[in-house]
């Protein structure tokens, strides 16, 4: 697994690298214009983001005018007033497991049917069960939303559990067609060889396949985490626990209360966001690479 | 793929194999198709979410096409999805393009310009609502700009404008990695050979870049376009559909009738009618972006 993330890793940076190293002068030398351009447009990125912070920390009548300037002093107390509002703790700890168990449970089911549909494509009866999970991404999902809040209210799986299940079937559309496309470009000798041992199929998938998958199911599982996370619409007609709520929908259900405080407000939406602004930007590099793998696959 | 096929080709199939994709299969069925299909029942009759319903036949597809909401809902989210899908792919396309040319911090702009996608929209939407209703006019209360001292969702016929601004700048970090990684799979040598052969920037964009990119670019209208078509998120905490109905989305019509609105069996039929025309474009769509990919 590690060569192959390696060389994954190497082959996305290798771009930023080559340029560098490379002895050319034409093709070095630094376009400085550019870059104030481009650093100028990212004060788009940073402006919200900045706004959203100095707004969470002021008092109710330092509001008003443009709202960039600063706080004379940082009102703290708006934090710990939104987290009781809100019931911060609780939107945090049902958003994080409902994203952890979307993704694990995604990972390990997801990949599993792709394997056996991508090695078994020239079936007729994988080949059409392909086509039905892909004929999925044209489906909107007004469509389904009536439908599925009845028939989860009905399955008693209008709560954590029921999205956690939702996610990882709705992914399943697009996950298969990324994993299949990887799975079919790795070579069938590794698994040949572990079944002349005596290999069954699923010690084959799990011991040689889903190791070698390493990349993919960094991708697929960045990509359920963003949409888990962030999403609100699955979270707004599924759930039917206030106490089930998820961030995204946290806010919008406490939104006619922050009517009057602004400040409080944005020190909420602030906790919420912070999270995932925080493991991005450690995992920054990591994260983009693994969206671009899915993009060229 | 056919050497599978050939190297075992009279062996059984491992049962494992069905046991595997079962469980996928009868899940997909329960929570996708299932759905799809009594959704599709229910669009014949006028079932109000609750209580006792009968079927009315074709009643509420006739219905559809003459009910102003309906029609305004889908003058809307169609303007709306054009712009934007227009919008961001320009910008994105550009940011991407300087984002590989010779500017430095190059790793660090990738990562600021993909932050957006991290963030939920609703989120971001409460935010910018605050920014256009408060802070854009007091700045150009400030600057003696006339046309911007009133909130741009205020008015029925600039809150649409809100909503592609936010949505754009939500959905540029997306396109602008995808394009990214497809500007990276060319080689900088063509660019070398195109400049010593005198051709301009606007020349080596229109006959290298852009021809080379053509498979990113088809992903991107279309995802960005299906995308668009379906927006809630951005409304929701941006106009609510205000002011009036002039930002009311297809997504958010079939969520307000559909469950506040007693209209159950008739936004399903919005809803079939609504999945008829995703899936029209999105083919029209692929098939004019991929004649033009193979043209080159």
């Amino acid at each position: 697994m590690t060569a192959t993330a390696y060389s994954a890793e190497r082959s996305t940076l290798g771009n930023d690298g080559r340029d560098s190293r490379v002895h050319r002068p034409d093709r070095r030398q630094i376009n400085w214009w550019l870059t104030a351009l481009v650093a100028v447009l990212s004060l788009t990125i940073f402006i919200p983001l900045y706004f959203t912070v100095v707004t969470a920390l002021k008092t109710p009548d330092e509001l008003g005018g443009s709202g960039f300037g600063l706080p004379d002093t940082p009102a703290w107390s708006n934090f710990a007033e939104a987290w009781t509002l809100t019931d911060f703790p609780q939107a945090l700890m049902n958003s994080a497991l409902i994203t952890v168990g979307a993704v694990l449970l995604t990972l390990l089911t997801n990949s599993m049917v792709a394997y056996a549909i991508a090695r078994n494509m020239h079936r007729k009866l994988f080949k059409g069960l392909y086509f039905y999970f892909i004929a999925a991404l044209f489906v909107p999902f007004p469509i389904i939303m009536l439908p599925v809040v009845k028939e989860t209210a009905l399955l008693g799986l209008d709560n954590q559990i029921g999205l956690i299940l939702l996610y990882t079937v709705y992914g399943l559309s697009f996950n298969i067609f990324v994993y299949v496309a990887y799975i079919r470009s790795i070579p069938m000798e590794l698994e040949e060889a572990a079944i002349t041992d005596g290999a069954s199929t699923w010690t084959v998938f799990w011991k040689v396949i889903f190791p070698l998958l390493g990349p993919m199911n960094a991708t697929v599982g960045i990509l359920t985490c963003l949409w888990a996370w962030n999403d609100f619409m699955l979270p707004l007609v599924i759930l039917s626990d206030p106490s089930a709520q998820t961030l995204p929908l946290a806010q919008y259900v406490f939104q006619g209360q922050f009517n009057t405080n602004y400040s409080v407000a944005f020190a909420s939406y602030l906790m919420a966001m912070a999270p995932l602004l925080l493991v991005y930007l450690f995992a920054q590099r990591w994260v983009i690479s693994g969206v671009m793998r899915g993009s060229t696959k | 793929m056919s050497s599978p096929t050939l190297a075992r080709p009279a062996k059984k199939l491992p049962r494992a194999f069905y046991i595997m994709v079962l469980p996928a299969f009868a899940l997909f069925l329960i929570f996708h198709t299932v759905p799809v299909l009594t959704g599709i029942y229910y669009s014949f009759t006028n079932y109000a979410g609750y209580g006792e319903w009968s079927f009315i036949g074709l009643s509420n597809y006739i219905n559809l096409f003459r009910d102003e909401r309906i029609l305004n809902a889908y003058g809307f989210t169609f303007l709306f999805a054009i712009v934007s899908t227009v919008a961001v792919n320009i910008i994105a396309l550009s940011v991407a393009m300087a984002l590989n040319s010779r500017i430095k911090f190059k790793t660090g702009f990738r990562g600021i310009f993909f932050i957006p996608n991290i963030l939920s929209i609703l989120i971001v939407g409460y935010v910018f609502n605050y920014l256009f209703s408060n802070s854009v006019p007091a700045i150009a209360e400030a600057l003696g700009i006339n046309a911007l001292t009133s909130s741009i969702l205020a008015s029925g016929d600039t809150a649409w404008i809100g909503v592609v601004i936010l949505s754009v700048w939500q959905a540029a970090a997306f396109n602008i990695i995808i394009y990214l990684a497809g500007l990276q799979t060319i080689p900088g040598e063509l660019y070398e050979a195109a400049s010593l052969d005198g051709a301009s920037a606007w020349k080596q964009f229109s006959t290298i870049t852009f021809p080379l990119i053509g498979a990113f670019f088809t992903i991107n209208m279309v995802l960005s376009l299906k995308n668009f078509l379906q927006v809630f998120d951005q409304i929701i905490s941006l106009t609510g559909g205000g002011p009036g109905t002039s930002t009311e989305s297809i997504s958010v019509l079939i969520y307000r009738g559909g469950f506040q609105g007693g209209e159950y069996g008739y936004q399903t039929a919005n809803a079939v009618i609504y999945l008829f025309v995703i899936i029209a474009i999105s083919f029209i769509q692929l098939r004019i972006l991929q004649r033009r990919e193979a043209s080159f």
